[in-house]
Parts: structure tokens; C-alpha cells; sequence
């Protein structure tokens, strides 16, 4: 057993209780708690050399400077990146469109293709669809199969020269499917087309080398990751970033501006318009820094054990209904589920006055959740510091659902 | 405040055995409602004769709570004329709004829109601020249905 129950100290929210109960955080999918170490990291830097980066000639700004580039790095090696490649974004969301923008804007025009699975997060599917809307470009969604598992056969057969683009997620954050993201890389790249990963669930629930994954851009934010809201990353391969023009204009990503016209910064900075969320970027170096010291090896390791025995408890509930792969080599920590014919709201109103959150609803992912053929799920989701008590506590929590409802 | 005291055993019947299901053809009046966050999601038909509800269907899913209040409303406002109606939705608004609530104790009970019946089982979920739009739903839905009756 690759036990990290001992973190939980680390992380000051989980102490709390809630309606008289000890918290059992059980919604880690939507945003992750965050430990001490990054917490104080923030605090410190507001207190002793906050200050803008990349402009003051003073040492506060010299060493906000330094330690907002840093942080650029460690994110960076945290992927097996170099730190140019690395652009700070305001999250997943803003690196998503960033690329549709950025690169569909002058890339895709009428009669294109862009493959999107039918598992994505609305983060990948609403700027492609904004993109097709002005450029012409079609949509197409790789189907999911019966094991909850990406249709690799249908989008062997989807892909030809008319693809530009194909995006996807690196690991679903409704059935925590995850996909060979190699393969399907080296697949879609055959055929010519951009390779995009959404890696917000991936990068916090398994280790990710953007050398082995094979793709032109990484997506990811901070906030799932143990880090701070308002900051995220977009990894782009050199020389499709050193083309793609800026999304947004602004302060800091100019070289020079006049006014018939301006010259960009050198990436990544072309690509962060603005003052950019300094602090936040500091806290994400730090969510990083925590991750690498447990090593995300052991993390991989710790979630599929969790997520092995949390299917196999709720497997004891024959009114439990999940809905994603069964085998854990697939799947990362996130389990959505349905119990009989309770709605998703009542199980998490009902395990929330046990102290137990869930997240209850689409997921931001509406085409999936319609192809489960249900309105909503409910959705347990794991993190380094969810343990097999905060499982036993689920399980119980849903016998008291079933007894409220009178499930047999 | 127990869980007992939310899902109480009416609410649990209507939303297993929900009342008026369905639609009608070529309905009086007609409203769609969704709570987007939730993803519940609500059809109202009524059928008017003389400024009174005379028939009414529902479709839509969602949680019990807002699906057993659909259900309840439903059987309240039948037979009911329009402003008995919007004086019911006043009643159970005021229910759910934790500023007012305690204004009902003072209603005449001999007015048909001041009297909620089963749908006072609603008044726990006042004890669960977000589940409240929940159990508004129906009545949102139906104030629309009869305000586009009024144009």
C-alpha cells in the first residue's frame, strides 16, 4: 500500500468540520484543496517582495521578477518542458482558447475538420465551436464505446487530410477515462493535423512528459493541481508557438509598439497580455514543488489503489450504477455514479449533512453526460490527500441515501 | 434540522408518482423552465377556460425537489382562476424566502390562494439555501406561462 494518508496535515481545510461532521472532500475534480506549503509561499511573497514583474528597476520587482520566472521553470520541468514553452495562462480555459484563437483563426478555413471526443469538458468544446462558427470548420466527435473507453477504431476511420485539428482530454473529468494520448497523437499527426491535449484532469493524476505525449499544445490549470485559482499553463512545441499569433493584446507582450502597427515579444511572453497573476504563478511553482516531492509516480500509484477499492466498495451497493472503465490501468481517481433512480442533488444534499461533498450535475460536459443517457451524475473525485476512510465514509453515506429514499 | 425533515414521505411520493404528467394539445398558455447550474428542466401546459385552470400537464426531470413541487403545484392551481393563482405563488414564495416566511402565519385560510396544503411539505428545503431554486422552479416557470397569457 502506497500510503500518503499523512499528507492530510498538510492541508488546513481538511481539519475543518462541516455540519458537526469531520469534512470528507470528495470534489477534488472540480478544484483541489490546497496545502501549507503553497499557502505560505502566496502569503509570503505578498508580504515581503510583492511587486510587477518584468518592468520595475528595484529590487521588489528584481525579486518578484525572479521568482515569477522560476515558477515558469518548475512547471516547466514538471512536464519535461524547456521554460520558454511554458506560456502562464489564467487557467485551461484561456490556454484552450488561446490555441482555437491563436492558431485556428489563421489555420482552419471552410471545409476543415476538427476531431473533438465526445468526452470533453465544455473548456474544449465552446472555443472550437466559436472558431468553426467564423472559419467554416467542421466539427466531429470520436464516440465513446460501451466500456466507457475512447472509440480509437472510429477515429482511425475519422482521420484524413481534411483534419486540422484534433483535441482531446488527457483524462475525463466525468468517467476518468484515460485515453492513450500517444497513440492518438501519433495517429492524428500522420495525417498532418495539430495535436491538442486538455490536461487539466492528467497533469494532477499522473505523471506527464510532453516529450512522450507527442502533441503541439498541453493544457492545464493550477487550481486542480493543489495550486491557486486565476492561473494555468499552455505548453506549446517551439515552433508552433514562435507562429501562432497572440490571443490578446496588451502591456508586457509587446516588443515594440507604434502606431501603424506593433512587434510581439519573444515567447511565451507574446502570450501574456497584462499583468499577469504573479502571486498565483508563484503558488502554482509551489503546488508543483509539493507534487515533485511526493513524486508523481506514487501519486499515480496511490489513485489507482484508491480508485480500485472505492469500485470495489461500491460495488457492495447494487443500486450503484457507475459510469466509467472498470479497470484502473485506464481510469484515474474520478468515479461518476448514479444510485437508483435518486437525483444526483438529493445524494449530495443528503452526503453533505454527513460532511461528505460530492459534486452532483453535467460536469461541464453535457454531450457526455447525454450520451450516459442521464440528465446528471453524481461524481466523486480523488486527490494525494483523499484516503480510504473518506471511501468508507462515501459508502456509508450512500446506505443513508438509500435509506432516506427507501432504495432497496 | 434532520435530512428527515426535507425529504418528507409527500415529496418523496410525488416525485415517485408525479401528478398531471405530460402535455396537452394546443394548451392555453405554455411555459419552458431550466435551472441551468442543476440541469433541471420543466414544460408547463395549462388549459384556460375563463381566466380558470382547468387542465394542466407537466414534463421535465430533475431532482425531487423541484419535480415534487412541480407535481404539487400542479394539483394546487387546478380549478383555479388566474389571480387565485398568482396570489398561490406569492404564498409559496414567500414560504421559501427566509425573510418572509414567518408573514404566513397570518394568512386567511379561507382565501384558496393563501392555502398551500401538501406543498408545505416544501418548507424544509428553506433550511437549504441552495437546493431553494429547486423547489421555485415550477413557480417561475409558471408565472412565465401566465404572463405571456397577459400579452
Amino acid at each position: 500500500m502506497n500510503d500518503l494518508s499523512h499528507l492530510r496535515l498538510d492541508f488546513p481545510v481538511l481539519q475543518r468540520r462541516v455540519h458537526g461532521k469531520p469534512l470528507v472532500f470528495l470534489d477534488s475534480a472540480a478544484s483541489s484543496q490546497k496545502p501549507k506549503q503553497v499557502l505560505d509561499v502566496m502569503d509570503a511573497a505578498y508580504r515581503t517582495y510583492y511587486a510587477n514583474v518584468h518592468r520595475g528597476a528595484y529590487l521588489l520587482s528584481e525579486e518578484s521578477t525572479a521568482a515569477y520566472e522560476q515558477a515558469r521553470g518548475k512547471v516547466a520541468r514538471f512536464i519535461n518542458a524547456a521554460r520558454a514553452e511554458i506560456a502562464f495562462t489564467r487557467g485551461a480555459t484561456t490556454a484552450l482558447n488561446t490555441v482555437a484563437f491563436g492558431w485556428g483563426m489563421d489555420h482552419l478555413r471552410a471545409g476543415d475538420r476538427i476531431v473533438l471526443t465526445m468526452m470533453e469538458h465544455h473548456a474544449n468544446v465552446v472555443p472550437w465551436q466559436l472558431v468553426a462558427r467564423r472559419t467554416g470548420a467542421e466539427l466531429v466527435y470520436v464516440p465513446m464505446t460501451d466500456d466507457y473507453r475512447l472509440d480509437l477504431k472510429r477515429l482511425s476511420e475519422l482521420l484524413d487530410e481534411r483534419v486540422k485539428v484534433v483535441s482531446f482530454t488527457g483524462m475525463s473529468n466525468v468517467t476518468g477515462t484515460m485515453p492513450p494520448v500517444a497513440e492518438i497523437a501519433g495517429l492524428a499527426r500522420q495525417c498532418g493535423s495539430l495535436v491538442v491535449v486538455d490536461a487539466a484532469q492528467l497533469v494532477t493524476h499522473a505523471p506527464v512528459d510532453v516529450q512522450q505525449l507527442g502533441a503541439d499544445f498541453v493544457a492545464f490549470s493550477g487550481h486542480k493541481m493543489l495550486g491557486p485559482t486565476g492561473i494555468g499553463a499552455l505548453w506549446g512545441r517551439p515552433e508552433v508557438l514562435e507562429e501562432m499569433e497572440p490571443f490578446e493584446g496588451g502591456g508586457e507582450m509587446i516588443s515594440d509598439v507604434r502606431l501603424d502597427g506593433s512587434t510581439w515579444a519573444p515567447v511565451p511572453h507574446k502570450f501574456e497580455a497584462g499583468t499577469p497573476p504573479i502571486i498565483e504563478a508563484i503558488g502554482l511553482g509551489a503546488a508543483v514543488d509539493y507534487l515533485d516531492k511526493i513524486g508523481m509516480e506514487s501519486v499515480r500509484r496511490h489513485e489507482m489503489e484508491l480508485t480500485a477499492y472505492a469500485l470495489s466498495r461500491l460495488a457492495e451497493l447494487p443500486a450503484v450504477r457507475v459510469f466509467g472503465p472498470a479497470e484502473v490501468d485506464h481510469r484515474g481517481g474520478v468515479i461518476s455514479f448514479a444510485l437508483a433512480d435518486v437525483h444526483p442533488h438529493d445524494v449530495a444534499t443528503i452526503l453533505d449533512q454527513d460532511g461528505i461533498a460530492i459534486r452532483a450535475g453535467h460536469h461541464c460536459a453535457k454531450p457526455l453526460t447525454r450520451t450516459l443517457g442521464v440528465p446528471a451524475t453524481a461524481r466523486a473525485s480523488f486527490q494525494v490527500y483523499t484516503t480510504r476512510e473518506d471511501v468508507d465514509a462515501l459508502v456509508d453515506g450512500l446506505r443513508r441515501v438509500q435509506e432516506v429514499f427507501r432504495v432497496d | 434540522m434532520s435530512i428527515e425533515e426535507l425529504y418528507r414521505e409527500v415529496i418523496l411520493d410525488h416525485y415517485r408518482n408525479p401528478r398531471n404528467r405530460g402535455s396537452l394539445d394546443h394548451p392555453d398558455a405554455h411555459a419552458e423552465g431550466t435551472n441551468p447550474l442543476c440541469g433541471d428542466e420543466l414544460t408547463l401546459d395549462l388549459r384556460l377556460e375563463e381566466d380558470r385552470v382547468t387542465d394542466v400537464a407537466i414534463q421535465g426531470q430533475g431532482c425531487s425537489i423541484s419535480q415534487s413541487s412541480a407535481s404539487m403545484m400542479s394539483q394546487a392551481i387546478k380549478g383555479k382562476s388566474t389571480d387565485e393563482i398568482r396570489e398561490l405563488i406569492a404564498t409559496f414564495k414567500s414560504m421559501m424566502d427566509i425573510e418572509t416566511a414567518p408573514i404566513q402565519a397570518g394568512l386567511d385560510p379561507d382565501r384558496p390562494g393563501a392555502v398551500l396544503g401538501d406543498l408545505e411539505a416544501l418548507q424544509g428545503v428553506r433550511k437549504f439555501p441552495v437546493r431553494i431554486k429547486c423547489a421555485n422552479l415550477a413557480w417561475t416557470t409558471l408565472e412565465e406561462a401566465l404572463r405571456d397569457q397577459d400579452d
